[in-house]
């Protein structure tokens, strides 16, 4: 294993889990909630299915919206931070749907079961932490050095 | 209240995985990719979200009721079954493919980033598909 010392950006990495982990905390003291985005994205969803309709669904909705914004509010002050993809349409397609049924599954991902279930020192997120980080260095070491 | 602490929670979060470095798949690759360059940048923005998070529930744990009054609904489920490994191994499989999960793809598409936008309609579709095939646990 060698260090890619050129991109590690601990200071920057660092500032970035602090504001992550104050949102959770304001979200969790504020309003009682985890913020697990996935969590987040489902509930809406669920309620439109159920056809209790989306109203009962405003704190989440804004909490997306807070995220859509992001980008935004960070233009006030810098330019975004470069952001580049090397995988095509159909890839995303296929990671796209692995996540959204892998995190429904599993009831969270990054966030839900990363920091919040981290944050409250729970096993069962820190065996799915295992399983994603696991399957996902799999998965990128398969497609860069073998495939 | 509770829906401007929503906002500014969802703000706060969307601008803290923008500065983490979280919102661009290259550098989340980069540190899932352990045997080319190593970069561990994510694990600092894991470790210092973490360990704020674990200050929050220490506090979250001696209250009833939240800011606003609502119930604190923290999760206490301790189970661990195939349904939340297969969930992780599903979930970090896409991770690896594309380098997005679901708070910055939605940061990203809110940037206007189209594959982060193809990412997240894919993403939601997974979630519907997940309800229908598999009953709530």
């Amino acid at each position: 294993m060698t260090i890619a010392w050129n991109d590690f950006t601990p200071w920057s990495a660092l500032v970035g889990g602090l504001l992550i982990g104050l949102a959770a905390a304001l979200y969790l003291l504020g309003n009682g909630r985890v913020a697990g985005i996935a969590g987040i994205v489902a509930g809406p969803l669920r309620a439109l299915r159920s056809g209790t309709g989306v109203a009962l669904e405003h704190t989440r909705l804004l909490f997306i919206g807070g995220l859509l914004l992001a980008p935004w509010a960070w233009r006030w002050f810098a330019p975004l931070p470069a952001a580049s993809g090397d995988v095509g349409p159909l890839a995303l397609v296929a990671a796209g749907l692995f996540v959204g049924v892998g995190v429904r599954m599993a009831n969270g991902g990054t966030s839900g079961h990363g920091v919040c279930g981290l944050g409250r020192l729970s096993l069962r997120s820190l065996v799915n932490v295992l399983a994603f980080m696991g399957a996902g260095g799999l998965t990128v070491y398969l497609l860069r050095h073998v495939l | 209240m509770r829906n401007l602490i929503a906002l500014a929670s969802g703000l706060l979060f969307g601008l803290g995985l923008l500065a983490g470095g979280m919102t661009d798949p290259a550098k989340v690759k980069g540190f899932l990719d352990l045997f080319g360059g190593w970069d561990p940048s994510l694990a600092f923005v894991m470790g210092s979200a973490v360990a704020v998070g674990m200050v929050a529930f220490a506090m979250a744990r001696r209250r009833t009721r939240s800011w606003t009054g609502d119930r604190m609904e923290v999760p206490d489920d301790t189970v661990i079954d195939r349904r939340l490994v297969g969930g992780g191994v599903l979930f970090g499989i896409g991770w690896g493919i594309a380098g997005f999960c679901p708070g910055p793809a939605l940061v990203a598409m809110g940037g206007g980033l189209a594959s982060a936008a193809i990412f997240v309609i894919a993403m939601v579709a997974g979630m519907l598909v997940h309800n229908r095939l598999l009953p709530a646990r």
